[in-house]
């Protein structure tokens, strides 16, 4: 059961991947991308994080897909226009693509140390509760880090929207 | 009551396999149902029966981009507090405090875009 | 192995048909409710025509929609201007998937289940945006900007309010959250000396605000933005819109009711004594006026139209049947969970309406206000305010 729901959801995200770079209307590759999102949530699942998976939904699928499509409607942007490639990259697109494919495929075959099968269900310390425990003990630092991550940003909006309003 | 995780969340997959289908059903339903007929003014924009002025494509205000930036920062705030309020009970005095640390901090952050008026929606932008 | 698999889905699978099934009749009849109660706030009778006091005019609007015709802007973009409507349905209904209406049903029990409902209300907003900018119209697009900006304020102090219930239930898991307050004998809206309040108003506000309700509804405000975000939407896409607007009142009212007001439990879970006055006096007493005041409003009908009577007669002896059906233990036992629950969903919908009928819509500005520089403050108070309690109490 867990090969093929991975599968599926592979499928998808690659997909709906692809179909972001190929759709020419930033609005419609904005929409692909909430679908990768949603299966990327769904093969965290699958690991077992399902917190992560909830996290995953709520902020990039909810607010940080918001702001993108604010911004798209924010600059305007209308369709790309088709620009004509020049000979050697429509030549060397496909080969290099395949090259990169298997250079990436023999790296991770490679160098990846062997693990164990997933299997879905297995691992169940991916709840709510499990993560506050290790958030609040072990991983204290980065958590508080993330606090002065969100104010340098909070001051980096500021300072940016106020140059654009004046 | 279903304990491992494939029999909690494929319910969920279902729910929005049929949701969906529903959902798509009836957009369908109305498109084979309802009777079309065209004309190029009944198919413009509706301004209120006025003759449409120029395109909806246009420009707004950066006031709507920074809220969405800022809802953002506030919405991964609230995500770090979903496990914090979970575990808060056991935790006790030491999480409260360590919480309190994280939080402050964005409260800083708060204070500063409110000084800076950024929450003032009543304010017209200065025009550059 | 096939029995394995399939037993366990089986009544998740029913539910989900049952709950797809009724709710677009049951949005149907909060819309007939929340005229009815306008109408009276208003001194108004409201609907009167299709049945007798209106009773069949949710059908009658449901047969409308289907039938109108279907209109696309030409300036539209055709296929985002189909999708958009789906975004808000699909997420709404999703979301019923984790709400429990009593012990045992529920679709299902997940531990992020509440964290699953502000997912999905976060991606329905989704649905807002692209619908208002698709139509390439200038209502539309101005609908669905101030409507995607307010939700995403709102949805910030919804958030705190719900972190300051789950504080007190110690989980996500929405049945979890139910026995947390049946373990400690209360009710979190009374829950730290009754402090809880405070969070539970921040939710109260947010959530008639997360639904575009009034005074909130400023997205789709008649008077300036014709129908905000919906201007262009005819037929059914307008109505599935509709229908997911009423789906995601029932889950916040839902989730409210889960995490403040006890969710399937009945009032005082902890005091034994109460069970047959509140379990089988309560319903049945509800039940039994509820059918004796219709039979009276039959013979009130009768010297206008018998067969009107008639039938709402029959309307009021159902009703009443419905009442004494709790008189059966075994049988009690296994509704009563879903008829507090729907009863207390119930009572905050009501609410929502009476709201609704009160205040007046607020300026835009002052909406912006409101939500960044009254509610989040307070919500962020209120949880600090909470947690030092709880601790304390702990």
């Amino acid at each position: 059961m867990d090969v093929p729901l991975f599968l599926i959801f592979a499928a998808i995200a690659v997909a709906c991947g692809v179909n972001v770079v190929v759709q020419r209307h930033p609005i419609t590759s904005a929409i692909s991308l909430i679908g990768v999102m949603g299966s990327l949530a769904a093969l965290y699942l699958l690991l077992g994080g399902e917190f992560i998976a909830a996290v995953q939904v709520v902020v990039y699928a909810g607010a940080i897909m918001v702001l993108f499509v604010f911004v798209i409607m924010l600059l305007n942007a209308g369709a790309e226009g088709r620009s004509g490639r020049s000979w050697p990259v429509r030549l060397l697109g496909i080969p290099f693509l395949v090259l990169l494919l298997g250079l990436l495929s023999f790296v991770v075959q490679a160098y990846a140390p062997k693990t164990d099968r997933v299997v879905f269900g297995a691992f169940t310390s991916g709840g709510p509760r499990d993560i506050g425990k290790l958030l609040f003990t072990e991983y204290l630092l980065p958590f508080e880090l993330t606090s002065v991550l969100i104010l340098i940003a909070i001051a980096g909006a500021v300072v940016l929207a106020r140059k654009e309003i004046d | 009551m279903p304990s491992s995780y494939p029999e909690q969340y494929f319910p969920i997959v279902l729910q929005i396999a049929i949701a969906m289908a529903i959902a798509g059903a009836m957009v369908a339903a109305s498109y084979l149902l309802g009777k079309r007929v065209r004309n190029p003014v009944k198919d413009s924009a509706y301004e209120s029966g006025m003759v449409p002025v120029g395109t909806a494509r246009e420009r707004f205000s950066v006031k709507f981009y920074l809220v969405a930036m800022i809802f953002i920062l506030f919405d991964v705030e609230v995500v770090f507090l979903y496990p914090w309020a979970v575990v808060y009970r056991d935790l006790g005095l030491y999480g409260f405090l360590v919480m309190f640390l994280f939080f402050d901090l964005v409260l800083w952050g708060f204070y500063y875009m409110w000084k800076k008026g950024v929450l003032d929606w009543s304010e017209e932008p200065p025009r550059s | 192995m096939e029995t394995v698999i399939q037993h366990p889905l089986f009544a998740p699978l029913v539910i989900t048909a049952v709950i797809i099934a009724v709710f677009p009749l049951l949005a149907g009849y909060i819309v007939l409710v929340e005229r009815k109660v306008l109408a009276d706030i208003q001194v108004r009778l409201g609907p009167m025509r299709v049945g007798p006091h209106g009773i069949l005019q949710p059908i009658a609007d449901a047969v409308k929609l289907l039938q109108k015709e279907d209109i696309i802007p030409t300036e539209a973009d055709r296929a985002l201007f189909w999708l958009a409507p789906v975004i808000p349905a699909v997420t709404a209904l999703t979301a019923f998937a984790v709400l429990p209406f009593s012990g045992h049903v529920v679709v299902t029990d997940v531990n992020v289940g509440l964290l699953l409902i502000a997912a999905m209300s976060a991606v329905g907003i989704l649905g807002i945006i692209i619908g208002g900018w698709s139509s390439n119209s200038h209502y539309p697009l101005l609908g669905a900007l101030r409507s995607s900006a307010q939700l995403v304020s709102y949805e910030v102090a919804l958030s705190l309010g719900l972190i300051a219930g789950v504080m007190s239930a110690g989980s996500l898991s929405m049945l979890k959250i139910v026995e947390a307050q049946r373990e400690r004998g209360v009710w979190f809206v009374f829950d730290n000396y009754g402090l809880m309040i405070i969070p539970f108003m921040v939710f109260l506000i947010a959530a008639i605000a997360e639904t575009n309700r009034l005074p909130f509804d400023l997205p789709e405000a008649e008077s300036e933005l014709v129908a905000g975000f919906m201007t262009e939407y005819s037929g059914f896409r307008w109505a599935l819109f509709f229908l997911a607007e009423y789906a995601s009142i029932f889950v916040i009212a839902g989730a409210g009711v889960t995490l403040f007001w006890g969710g399937w439990l009945r009032p005082f879970p902890s005091w034994g004594w109460l069970d047959i006055p509140l379990n089988y006096v309560f319903p049945v007493a509800l039940f039994g006026v509820s059918g004796l005041l219709t039979l009276r409003l039959a013979q009130r009908l009768k010297k206008y139209s018998s067969a009107r009577a008639a039938f709402l007669a029959l309307v009021g002896v159902g009703v009443a049947l419905v009442g004494l059906v709790f008189l059966i233990p075994p049988v009690n036992a296994a509704i009563i969970g879903v008829f507090w629950f729907l009863t207390k969903v119930g009572a905050f919908i009501y609410f929502m309406i009476w709201i609704r009928g009160t205040f007046p819509r607020f300026r835009y500005d002052q909406l912006m206000n409101i939500g960044w520089k009254v509610l989040i403050p307070v919500a962020m108070g209120g949880l600090l305010l909470n947690a030092i309690v709880g601790m304390a109490l702990a």
